[in-house]
Formats: structure tokens, sequence, C-alpha cells
């Protein structure tokens, strides 16, 4: 608690220490009155000042003015009527005060909590001196090219590479990934990190400002500021519902009573007067415009705590009416690294095989020659090759150990008028050839990444009803690997404008209030992550080309977060509703039994303090999300 | 042009009056309070500096919310 927050706590207690007394003495007539007058000014004397400001500068409709109207009528009700229950007016007084000093507590605690969670960063760094000493400083006055020292059980304070040192790094608040990563000199490690068992000393690469952790910070703390369709709706809600509820109190202070004067002859003006001022203390819409907002910046922190970055309000809105979800094959559901997933030989022993195809590809840098040049993994001897000749489109020609080697696909072995085997399986084939003999073939495949298949059945259990893979690859690869994982809707063969076109026929096909999600590694598919409603990349903070066209960026490149970011919007926007549409309630309902002089002020204060202080300990579930 | 001023205020309902009451201020394009963070995110008509028209928000937004402030 902040001073301001004590002062007033200080002078709640004392107010009810007050009421309590004189509840006890039971003092009557003047005295009475003057004691009451005192609590009554000790509680309110800030409000009522508030109120005449408000008044000189023409705003009527001040939620203090209103409070001010309504506690100085119920006491000069009390001096009227003579019943000397001046208790009321206090109470309210008392009651708005607790729900003021509660507001500012709770949000800014709430708000401390999350931005510790967020908050990343460390205050230091062990900036190291020419001299060899090391002096810790501000990470800001850090220079690029600097060196600085990260102990065990420190932070990395800001981005660079490892000059000395090995060690493990513990990446869990960057990417919500458990199992640490060992890391070595001319490594990358990025701020944020925690270094876990050795002394590391690391080149500074960039500034503290535009490191790793400080960006993921600024990305959040700013994403509450787009704001949401519900957070718009609020606003607009707040600007009528004050005048509205005002309109509704003079009405029902004047017309009831002047029906019953004219139909009975006598009017009750002073009970219809009293239940009219009942109706100012409920007219501040505060419950609902502190706790949607309150509950997106509670959302958008629990779900940078687990390594998923929303860029905005706004989208964790969209996210949560996710009906179509596109998802990029390739770095999305694949790992994007082909591998050899079977050597088929013919009349020659797999591992020459292996050796013969991996050196007549030696020059090589293509992803399958590398694929090919991993799963031989022995040594490749570059004098044992030569005159090699890449064939673009079939394959490559060289002559290894004074053989004549062919690795390639099957036009080429057409080509060279060699028989090869036929292959059925969904992965690119490389067929080899030695002296014009074919002697057998090698199958390079991508793999699917182990979490994908489930990530695919918890989209559909969250309410995803189509899910479609766009893919560049043949034909049979991507329905082999969309069978797998359970994807009915296959689009392959695909280039990248391909990609864009698709994506907009999804885009016109979907339903009213529905959106379409596409998430992609955000290396080549910038077009698409900002032509979809969400544009979801994975892969973390490291290209800001991603950051830049994307809404939502998932620090670990795990299908499964998309299934949880979708889970998360859902359960945020579920208190969204739950807040809006219970304020609502409450409100409505203190209305109707106020008019009808079933509930009276200090009840309706009570209700409506109440109601804040439910949604906003709701709002806070947000930050916290069950994992099942 | 865009700019970003902290701010101090004790309740949503006063930094949504806030945002509307600059939203209204001549050479004030767009405003977004954001009570979250205590931030004010003022978008500027082209061709205006911010420090000509900063002062007029900051009266304006005294006039509407008295207790709140802008670190300008």
């Amino acid at each position: 608690m902040n001073k301001k927050q004590k002062t007033m706590l200080l002078r709640i207690l004392i107010t009810v220490a007050m009421l309590i007394a004189l509840a006890l003495l039971r003092p009557e007539g003047a005295v009475r009155l003057a004691a009451y007058l005192v609590a009554y000014l000790f509680i309110g004397h800030d409000i009522l000042k508030k109120a005449w400001k408000g008044i000189k500068n023409g705003n009527v409709f001040s939620e203090t003015f209103l409070m001010g109207i309504a506690t100085v009528g119920a006491f000069l009700l009390a001096i009227l009527t003579k019943n000397g229950d001046y208790f009321e007016a206090i109470a309210v007084l008392l009651f708005y005060q607790v729900g003021e000093l509660f507001e500012s507590w709770a949000v800014g605690k709430s708000r401390k909590n999350i931005t510790a969670l967020m908050d990343i960063r460390p205050d230091t760094a062990n900036l190291e001196k020419e001299d060899g000493n090391v002096e810790e400083v501000d990470p800001d006055e850090v220079e690029v090219g600097s060196i600085i020292q990260v102990q065990p059980g420190e932070k990395v304070a800001i981005d660079g590479v490892i000059l000395s040192g090995t060690s493990s790094m513990n990446t869990a608040a960057l990417t919500g990934e458990s199992l640490p990563r060992d890391v070595q000199p001319g490594d990358r490690v990025q701020s944020g990190e925690v270094n876990m068992t050795g002394l590391l000393r690391v080149r500074t690469t960039v500034p503290a400002g535009e490191s790793t952790a400080a960006k993921i910070l600024d990305l959040v703390e700013n994403a509450t500021s787009r704001k949401s369709r519900s957070e718009h709706f609020i606003a607009r809600f707040a600007r009528v519902y004050t005048p509205l509820v005002c309109c509704l109190a003079l009405a029902v202070a004047v017309l009831p009573p002047l029906f019953t004067l004219i139909f009975t002859g006598s009017a009750d003006f002073l009970s219809w007067l009293y239940r009219a001022l009942t109706f100012l203390v409920i007219s501040c819409p505060c419950a609902l415009v502190i706790s949607v907002p309150l509950t997106f910046f509670a959302a958008i922190g629990g779900a940078s705590r687990e390594g998923v970055l929303v860029k905005g309000s706004n989208y964790l809105e969209a996210m949560a009416n996710t009906d179509t979800v596109v998802l990029d094959k390739t770095g999305t559901l694949t790992k994007g690294e082909f591998e050899v997933t079977r050597v088929q030989p013919n009349n020659i022993e797999e591992r020459e095989l292996l050796r013969l195809a991996a050196h007549a590809e030696c020059a090589s840098s293509h992803p399958i020659s590398r694929s090919l040049q991993k799963a031989y993994g022995g040594e490749i001897d570059r004098s044992l090759v030569e005159n090699i000749r890449e064939e673009s489109g079939f394959g490559v020609l060289a002559r290894v150990e004074g053989r004549e080697v062919a690795v390639g696909n099957h036009k080429l072995m057409e080509k060279l008028g060699v028989t090869a085997s036929s292959v059925t399986e969904a992965a690119t084939v490389a067929h080899v050839a030695v002296d014009g003999a074919y002697t057998g073939c090698i199958l390079i495949a991508d793999t699917v990444k182990p979490t994908a298949k489930e990530a695919i059945r918890q989209m559909r259990q969250a309410g995803v009803s189509n899910i479609v893979m766009l893919t560049g690859d043949r034909r049979e690869t991507a329905l082999k690997i969309a069978d797998e994982l359970g994807i009915t809707q296959v689009e392959s063969q695909l280039l990248p404008a391909d990609k864009v076109e698709k994506l907009e026929k999804l885009l016109k096909e979907k339903k009213k209030g529905s959106q379409v999600l596409f998430a992609g590694d955000g290396i080549n598919d910038a077009p698409v992550l900002t032509q979809a409603d969400i544009g979801v990349a994975m892969g973390g903070v490291g290209s800001d080309a991603a950051i830049e066209a994307a809404d939502v960026v998932l620090m670990r490149d795990d299908p499964m977060h998309i299934a949880r970011a979708i889970h998360m919007a859902r359960h945020c926007m579920a208190i969204v509703w739950q807040n809006i549409v219970f304020s609502l309630v409450i409100k409505v309902l203190f209305l109707l039994l106020s008019s009808l002089g079933l509930a009276n002020m200090g009840l309706a204060i009570f209700a409506d303090v109440g109601v804040m202080v439910l949604a906003v300990l709701n709002a806070t579930r947000a930050l916290h999300n069950r994992k099942d | 042009m865009k700019k970003t001023y902290p701010i101090d205020v004790d309740c949503a309902n006063c930094a949504l009056l806030m945002e509307m009451t600059a939203a209204k201020v001549e050479g004030v394009e767009s405003v977004i309070v954001n009570y979250m963070i205590q931030k004010m995110i003022i978008n500027f008509q082209p061709g205006l500096k911010p420090d000509d028209v900063m002062p007029k928000v900051v009266k304006a937004c005294r006039k509407a919310v008295p207790d709140g402030t802008i670190d300008y």
C-alpha cells in the first residue's frame, strides 16, 4: 500500500470507530446531528470537494458529484423527516471509499504481480573492464561490443555471444521450455535466460533496450493499449450509462408522486426522492470499467509467462472466436529438417551406398545433400571426388574414387537409361546409380513434430471446426502427413503467392463473426501472416520480420502452443463476459429493487462495491490458466 | 506522430474520462489511455508539434479529472 492508500484506510477505520461509538452512546437532538455531521465530513470531505470542482467545470455526471448529491440528499431527508437516521449517508460514503481503496489497491497489486512476472530483465549487468576488473552497472550503460560476465544463478542482462565458459541455460522465462539448453563459446545467449552452472563471459551484440527481454516486455506491456471490441463496448456503455441512470432517477423522483397526487390527492414526495437518490449511488459503471481491461491485462501477462506473446487485447478477443486454423506444414507441423528415413540398397552395402551418395553430393548445401551427409556420418574426403556436375531439376553426377556416381530423381535415372525401382512412399527419393548400374535409393523426409498430432486434437477440442494445411510440398507427402495428423483439408504444391490466394478464399468463406487463424514459422510467410485475422508466428522473437507481421508470437515452435493460445483466449473471454453480465444484472436488479422501495441506499452501495470487488477478483483469474 | 506520456489516475472510469476528453482536443488525431500501465498514447495530427498540443491536453484533462496528472 502506498501512502495515499494508507491514509484512506486510516480514515475509513476512524469513521467505523466513530459510527460504533455513536451507536453505543445514542446522543439525541442537536448533539446527534452535529456528531454525525462531523463523521460525514470526515469521511466525505474530499468527495464533496471533487464534486464541487466537477460542477465548476460543467461536469454534471462525475461520480463524485452524484455521490455527493445522493448523500447530502439523504442527510437532508433525515433532518426533514426528523427520523434521525443520519447513519445511511455516512455508510454510503464509507462503502464508496472502501470500494475506491480496494480498486486502487487490487489493481496496483495485480499490476505489480503481472509486471513482475513479465519482468525478466535483470537490473544490473557485470561489466568487465579493460583492466580485468568487474563492475556492476545499469544494463542501459553497457555499450554494444562490451564484455559482460554472467555468474551461475544470474540472468543474462543483454543479448550476446559467449566468449568463454560453458553452461546450461534455463530459457523458461523466454520460451516456457523447461529443459535447459547447453551452451559453449560461440553460442548466442538471450537476455532473460538464466545461467545455471558455469561462469560465462559474453560479448554483447545489441544495446539493453533492444535485447530480447526488453522487446518482450515492451510488446506485452503495450499490448493492452490495443483495445478490444469489448473494451470499446464498455467505453460506449459507460458514456450513456451514467446519464441514463440520472434521468431515471429524475423520473422516479417526479413521475410516480405526481401520478399519485393527481389520482389520490396526496403524495409521498419524500420517499420517492429517497428512491431516486438511491439510483444515484449505483450510477457509476465502475465494476465494468475496471474489470474488463484488467482481465485482458491479466490474460496477456499470464500468456506471456507461458511463452505466448499476444500483441493486443483485440487479438486475444479475436482468437477466442477462431473457427478455422490454417497451418503451414514445414517448420510448423514438421521440424523443417530433412532426414534420411530409409535406405533401399540394390546389390550394395547400405553404408557404402550412403558413402557414395554423400561424397557425390559433397559440394552442395541443399537440405537434401546435407541430410545425406548427416546420415552417412563419416568424414567426407573431398579429394576422392572429381568432376562434379549438378543438373538442376535432376540431381548430381560426380566421379568418386574413379567410379561414375549419379544421385538424383527418377528423371535422372531415365535420362541415364537406368531402370530405377518405383517408390510409392511419401518422401523425397534420391536414386543412386554407379557406373550405369542401379544401386538403390535413399528416402528422405521431413519429420513430423512429436506434439503435432496432439496439438491438432486439442485445437478441435477447443472448438476449431476447420483445420487446413498449406504446403509447397508434393501432394503424396502432404497427404501422408495430413493423414498421420488427422487433418482432412490439404492444399499442396503451392507457391508462396498461392498461399495468399488460398487464405483469401478461406477468409471469404468464413462464417460471420468467426476468425481465421494462420500459423507459420514466420520466415517466408509474412504476407499470409498479415492477411489472416490472427497471424501466429512460431519460434520466438528471433526474427523481427515475424514480430512485425504477426499478431501473436509463440516463443517455442511447438504446435501445442497454438492450441494453448486459443484455449487461453477462450478462458479470458469467458471471464470478460462473466464480468459484464454479472455487473449489469446486479445493477439492473438494484435499480428495480430500489425503485420498488425494497432496497435502501446502504444496501445499494454495498451491492455496487461488492460487484466491483468480485469482478476484480474474477478478472485476476485470467492470469492463471488451468492446465487440462 | 505518436508519443507516450506517463500518467497517474486513480480509477478506471477516470482514465476513460481522460481519454474521451483528450480525444476532443484540437490537434489530437487519436488517443489511448491505458489505465493498467498508466500511460497515455497520443497520435498527433500531421504537421503539429506535440509541445504545442500537449498544454491543451493537460489543461482539458485537469478540468475533467482534477486528481489525474499527466507527466509532460
